[in-house]
Formats: C-alpha cells, structure tokens, sequence
C-alpha cells in the first residue's frame, strides 16, 4: 500500500504546483498585456489625474510582485475582488455560473459516459461486423459535425418539427430540478453527440488491444461467453486508457462549450468569461482562468489516479 | 353574413392587435364600400380596444451581457435599457409622434427665453420602497448624472444645467445657455429617476415604473411583477414579465417561433422574408433614427478639398446600400444626419443619388494626384460595414475614384481607428432632436465632433435655433443647417437603418415606434397578451 500512498501525495503535490505556476503564467500574461487595469476601466474618457486617482485607489502602484501575493491570497480566502465593468463580486457571479456549467457538465456525462463505453464494448466484441460498423458510423458523423450545427439541428427537430423542448435553455434560482432538466435537455443533447464518439472509440480500440492477449484466449477456452470475456477480463484492464479520455471529455464539458452555451443562451461560465474579455475586465478574466486551469489539472490527475489505482501491479506490490 | 362584412371583421381584429396602421385600415374598409369618415371612427374604435390584462409575457432580446448593472447611468445596450425602463420611470417621456409625453411631472413651462424651466411633479406618484417622488428625488437624480464619477450617459445632456432648485412640488432648471429643447433632452433613457437621486445605491432597482422588479442576472434575465400603485392605467398590463437575454440571431427566432418568448429585436434582414411566412408571427418596422456613415476629417488632406467631398458623395450609390446592406430595412441618407423621424425635418432637401459623370467632374476639378484614398472599416463597425465599404469602393472606382479599401480589427477599432483616421466606416443612433444630434457631433467645439467639421455660420445657426420658440422660423434655420452639412461637411450618410422586431400573434398593443428599439424600450409594459 506504501507505494500507492506515495504515487497519490506525488501527484497531488504536483497538480498543486502546477497550478500555481498557471497562476503566476495568467498574472504575467494579464500582466504583459498593453495598458492596465485604470485604464481599462476609464477607457477613452482618462486623464492622468483620474488614472492616478484610480491606480492609488486599486493598488497599482505596488510592484508586481507584491499585487500577485496579495492576488493569490485573495484566492485562497474566496475574495476574488470586484468586476470591473459593474462592480458585482466575482466570486459570487462564479459560484452561480460554476453551478450551471457543472450542472449541464454533469447530464451531458451522466448520459455520454456510460452509452459511450457500452457502445464501445458492443463494437468491441462485434469488431468487425456490422454493429461495430452501425455504432462507428453513426458516431463518427455526429463528431464531425460542428457543434453550432448540431445545435440549430436539434433545435429545429426538437422545438419546431416536434415542439417538445424549449430553444432556449436559460436557468435561473428558483426552478425546480425537473424544470431545469427540461430547459437543458437540448445542449445536453449536442454535448452527448459530440463527445460520444471520441470515448466510444477509446474504449473500442483499448478492449481490441487487450483481446489480442494469451490471457483472453484462456478465458475464452474455459467456455466464457464472449461477452462475458470482454466485460470481466478485457475491460478492467482497458480501463486507464478509458479513464484518460474521459476526463479529458469532461474537462472539454466544462471549460469548452461557449459555443454551445450560446447557441442555447446559457447562463454558464463560458459566455461569462467571453463577455468579460470583450470588455477587459481583467480580474474577472484572470479569475475564471484560473477556474479552468484548476479544471483541467484536477480531471488530468483523476485520471492518472485511477489509472494507478486500476493497475493491478500496483495495487498489489510483492 | 356576407364576404365584405367577414373582412371588415379580420380587419378590426387586425387594428385591435395593432397589425394594421389607420392608412391601412381605412384604404382597405372604403374598398368595401365605407365612408372614410366612417372608417376612421371604426379604426379609432378599434384601435383603443381595452387592453386584455393579467398573464406573463416574455420577450427574448439581442444586445445583452453578463456585465450589464441596473445603474440607469450606464446602460449602454438594449437589453438594460428595456430592463431598466420597467421598474423605472422618467420626468418625461417622447411619444411615438415625436411630442413630449408627462410622466412623473404633470407640467412644463419655461421662460420666454427658455433659459428657466419650471417642472410640476405630479403628486402622489411613489418609489416602489413606498417613498413618494418629490420635486427633490429629481433634482438629486440629475445632480448624479452631472458628476463625473457617475460616469453617465447622460452626463452630455445635464452638464448645461446650471442651477436646480426644488420648492414643493416645483423643480425650476436654470441653463446655462437657452434651449427651448430642454424637454424633449430629458427624454433620455439614463434619466430614471431614483430615491435620493440613486446616491446610496445607484445598482438598487428601485423606481416609479409599472413594474417591480423580482429578480436580476446581468446577461440573461429580468423578471418583474406588476407595480400594483403605478400611477398610469395605460401602461403594465401582464402581471409579470420576463426579459431574456438571447444574443444567438437563431436562438432568438426559435425561441419566437416555439412560444417561449412573444417578442424580440434584432431580426436577422437575411431572414425577414422567411419569418413573414410563418404563422403566428409578425414581423415588425420602425424607421429610427440610427444611421450608417462613412466620415471624412474636413482638416485632413486630401478630405480638406471639398470638391474631393463631394466626388465621394456622388460616388456612392445609397439604394444599392439600402437594398443589399439592409435587406431593404432602411431608408437612403441625404449626407446630413437627420431624417423624417425628427420633429421639425425639411422633407423638400432634394435627395442626393449616385452620379457616376458628376463624381468624376468633381474629382477632375479637385485635382487630387491620382494616390489611392483610403477608407477603413471593420466588419464591427456597423452590420455590414465590410459589404458596405466594398460596394462604396466598386461604384466609386467606376466613376474613376481611386478608393480603396483598408481592412481593420474589431478589436481597438473605436480607439485607433474612429475620430483618429481621416476616413472610416462608423454608425450613429440618432438622437431626440435635431438640435442634440448636431451638437453632439458637428458643432465646432462637439467632443465627438468626428468629421472635425468647423462651419461659424453653422455654429451660428445653431445657436439660434436652439432659443427659437418659433416653430416655422427654427424649421428653417434647420434646413439651412442640413444643406450646410450635406454639401460642405465631412460626414457621407448612405443610410438610415430599421428597428425590425418580431412578435407574436398573441401580443396586442403593438406600436412601431421610431424612438428606439422595441417600442421606446417600453413594449413589455405597454403592450398585452390578447
């Protein structure tokens, strides 16, 4: 167990560190950037005393150094400064936008994952014929197509031809769950089609790969039914490769769907962030970066977690 | 019953829900037969049908962003302007005939000279926190917008006020210099009035409109319910409304068609046709006052030489704009900013075409060395501003004008570009007067005087016009400024673009309103679900 305990405290040592230097990198690009944040926020109407004013007012004046720490430990105790463009407090617009883009996160993988690896594991054990060929086609074409055309086809399918979900797909406190399930039934349906097939696939090819083993042949003169033999002893030991894409799908689910988000005019975080940059409001942006970040590092670490964890030589050192 | 009484029917039922204007109505009705006298009282009737109340009406609109606030000072795009024109009310307002409306005051006078302003408040209007809007409430409000660090919209229309002094109900504004437009200034959106002016909280939502509002998320909703003490009848007719932010053109339309919503903005000229065709929907029109423009430094070479102007102002070709930019939602610009949506117009100016012989005599009389002229435009410039520039580059080099077109960001473009290069694609909204659209951008000393167009007899003008209370003579000091502007000024005006709207069938009440978007900003309160 020693050397799991270890690998675990190693990895997790790392994404933090990790995502420390990704703050530093988004301090330092916002940093670089032409202008700062007084100017940004007076814009045309500037005069030097009023940036003067406005830099003393918000700290400007302090080295860089200093404004990263304090920028940092504002982090870390939940104080994520103001907007700039309407002075309303940054963590709380992210906690309510986080939870709707976790929300529709969520249903799209509730659904994709599991039909993803079922439908990996029948197209595995038909490889070949025509199942696996119905399952890869099928997929394969729902991924090649661009999500904002998928999106104005479901609409037109599903609240013109047969009106029975609404386009807009706008949450907001107050609605029940089963509304709210109702009012995304529709971009999760775009994000099942376009993340399916890259886990399908995954899971298919992973499943091939471990057939080709003496073990399997074993299993398979022992009299195991086929599908028995994919799903007991092909698929756990598929499951790392399964795992990284998945994660890499779930991050895509949260931090990739803007386009998605506004096709479908949901109050999620990536129009947030969007809104916020046509404007360069600054904190914002650097803020909701570093969400994405810290996303994209702790789904990458899940995986290779998991990964360990489903490695039997691991879990059962000598 | 016969055929021609059924039609009369479809017609009086197409008045009630406001899907018929009273030309219409009555060129259609003395076909069948009627007296025009008669068919005028019939539309009338019609038309003031009593509103059906109760329900809650949505409307899904373009123009919104997560970082929108309820501050009225800055609302700057139209999802807060209609947000915030529900729970707020004005001093006044402009009807859609262009006359200054009362809304909390009940009176206007001014001086001879209209330099003093005396406003009546009307009594017993309250805030929705209970307090009654006093004579102070107003002035407080308008003291906000004067200070800088309100950072106000409306800072352009308050800052030539001078003195402000509340007594009882009375609120006398002292100008600095006379104008006898003061009122109809006063119409802008920004100029909600607040408790105490909005000094404590200016984001509070607290206002003297029809509605309440329940409930706010910067870029996506607006809910409301109706302000039972609202002190006009006319106007809050559902009992909650809901304005959602949809900026996707598809999302919107969808949402329209599928019931979701009963009214949005914006709809996309490349798919009016489609949307008439639909049932259930209308599709509809309101010339504004918003333009298209392509603006000329006058202080630059070579837009210096005014036979160079002109080459260029015969060598755009307006109702080719209008058709292909447009979609045919729009009308053609004359080369001045004004049109027949503004009080006082000069409808006899004769309208300026495409002149390829003209253009190139003024060019050849300029003497300009043959070097290409450059015009910069951005596809964010106006909608279509690319296209525009393009068919503006095609006619003008068929008339011999070397123009050519120079590509540039969104990004940055109304820093780098507007009021710095002397040639650029750029758009303007219009304003409530005549007199507020030429101050704000061709007087001498204009901030945003961007064509940088300095004219003494213009400024003169002005000047005049400004303290005329003489309806006739200030008509014509106008028309005199507008020829001055179209045949010496830097501005090239090829269009005047469309409010286009759709909404439902089940949505009664609806006016085209030339004042701005989505009838002034108040169709959620002043129309009704029928």
């Amino acid at each position: 167990m020693h050397l799991i305990v270890r690998l675990l405290v190693q990895r997790v040592a790392l994404g933090l560190l990790l995502l420390l230097a990704v703050s530093a990198v988004i301090f330092l690009g916002v940093e670089a950037l032409p202008g700062d944040t007084a100017q940004a926020i007076l814009g045309q109407s500037a005069t030097p005393q009023a940036l003067a004013n406005l830099r003393e007012k918000l700290g400007l004046n302090e080295p860089p150094l200093t404004r990263y720490f304090a920028w940092l430990g504002g982090i870390l105790t939940g104080d994520l400064g103001k907007a700039l463009t309407n002075g309303a407090d940054i963590a709380q617009s992210i906690g309510q936008r986080l939870g709707n883009t976790l929300f529709l996160a969520g249903c799209a993988a509730a659904i994709a994952v599991p039909l993803a690896i079922i439908l990996g594991l029948i197209a595995a054990r038909y490889a070949g014929r025509w199942p696996d060929k119905v399952i890869s086609g099928i997929t394969l074409s729902t991924v090649s197509l661009p999500e904002f055309v998928a999106a104005y086809f479901v609409i037109y399918l599903l609240t013109q031809l047969i009106p029975v979900f609404q386009p807009v797909a706008m949450v907001f406190p107050g609605m029940g769950f089963w509304a709210k399930l109702h009012a995304v039934a529709l971009p999760v349906i775009v994000l099942v089609l376009v993340v399916l097939a890259h886990m399908m696939r995954m899971t298919r090819a992973a499943i091939l790969n471990v057939m080709q083993s003496a073990y399997i042949e074993t299993a398979e003169l022992k009299g195991l039914s086929p599908m028995a033999v994919v799903w007991r002893h092909a698929f756990p030991n598929a499951i790392a490769p399964v795992v990284s894409v998945v994660m890499l799908n779930l991050a895509y689910l949260v931090v990739g769907v803007v386009v998605v988000e506004v096709v479908f005019g949901y109050n999620a975080l990536g129009q947030y962030l969007v809104d916020h940059v046509t404007k360069r409001d600054l904190p914002v942006v650097q803020a909701v970066g570093l969400i994405f970040a810290a996303v994209y590092i702790f789904l990458n670490m899940a995986a290779d977690i998991i990964g360990i964890l489903a490695n039997p030589r691991l879990r059962h050192p000598k | 019953m016969n055929d021609a009484s059924q039609r009369l029917d479809h017609m009086i039922e197409d008045v009630r829900r406001g899907r018929m204007t009273r030309r219409e109505f009555v060129g259609r009705s003395t076909a069948l037969g009627l007296s025009a006298g008669l068919a005028g009282a019939l539309f009338t009737k019609a038309a003031h049908a009593e509103p059906k109340k109760g329900g809650t009406l949505r409307a899904g609109l373009a123009g919104g962003e997560s970082t929108n606030t309820l501050d009225p000072a800055l609302a700057a795009s139209v999802v807060p302007q209609v947000g915030n024109a529900q729970w707020g009310e004005q001093l006044v307002d402009m009807t859609p005939e262009g006359q200054v409306e009362m809304r909390i005051a009940e009176e206007v006078t001014s001086s001879p000279d209209s330099k003093v302003w005396t406003f009546k408040i009307r009594q017993g209007v309250e805030f929705s926190n209970g307090k009654t809007v006093t004579a102070e409430d107003v002035m407080a409000t308008y003291k906000r917008h004067t200070d800088e660090n309100a950072q106000s919209g409306a800072l352009g229309i308050v800052k030539g006020i001078s003195e402000m002094k509340a007594e009882g109900d009375k609120l006398e504004v002292t100008l600095e210099f006379p104008s006898a437009d003061l009122p109809y200034l006063l119409t802008d959106y920004h100029l909600i009035i607040q408790p105490g002016g909005g000094y404590d909280d200016p984001t509070a939502g607290i206002g003297a409109g029809p509605y309440l509002l329940e409930s706010f998320e910067p870029g996506v909703r607006y809910a409301y319910k109706k302000n039972p003490n609202y002190f006009d009848p006319n106007t809050g007719h559902a009992d909650e409304i809901e304005i959602l932010s949809i900026n996707d053109n598809t999302a919107r339309t969808a949402a329209l068609q599928a019931g979701q919503v009963h009214m949005i903005n914006r709809v996309d000229p490349k798919i009016v046709e489609l949307l008439k065709g639909v049932s259930g929907v209308q599709v509809r029109r309101a010339v504004g006052r918003g333009h298209y423009v392509f603006i000329m430094h006058v202080d630059k070479a070579p837009f210096d030489n005014n036979d160079l102007r002109m080459a260029l102002k015969y060598g755009i070709n307006r109702q080719e704009m209008v058709d292909k930019v447009l979609g045919g939602l729009g009308s053609r610009g004359n080369d001045f900013p004004i049109n027949a949506a503004y009080p006082l117009f000069d409808d006899s100016i004769e309208q300026r075409e495409y002149d390829a012989a003209k253009a190139k005599e003024y060019y050849d009389k300029s003497g300009h060395d043959g070097s290409p002229i450059i015009l910069r435009s951005a596809p964010g410039a106006f909608p279509g501003a690319v296209d525009a520039a393009n068919l503006f580059a095609a006619s003008a080099n068929a008339a011999g004008i070397p123009l050519q077109i120079q590509l540039e960001p969104d990004d940055g473009y109304w820093t780098n570009v507007w009021n710095v290069e002397p040639f650029c694609a750029s758009y303007w909204g219009g304003r409530p007067t005549q007199d507020q659209m030429y101050s704000t951008a061709y007087l001498s000393t204009a901030e945003w005087n961007d064509t940088k167009f300095k004219n003494a007899k213009f400024d003169e003008l002005l000047m005049a016009a400004r303290a005329e209370l003489d309806q006739d003579k200030r008509k014509g000091m106008y028309s005199e400024m507008a020829h001055i502007v179209r045949d010496e000024g830097g501005l090239i005006l090829p269009m005047f673009n469309e409010f286009v709207a759709g909404v439902s069938d089940a949505v009664g009440g609806w006016i085209d309103d030339p004042n701005a978007e989505m009838m002034n900003y108040r169709a959620p309160s002043k129309c009704w679900l029928a």
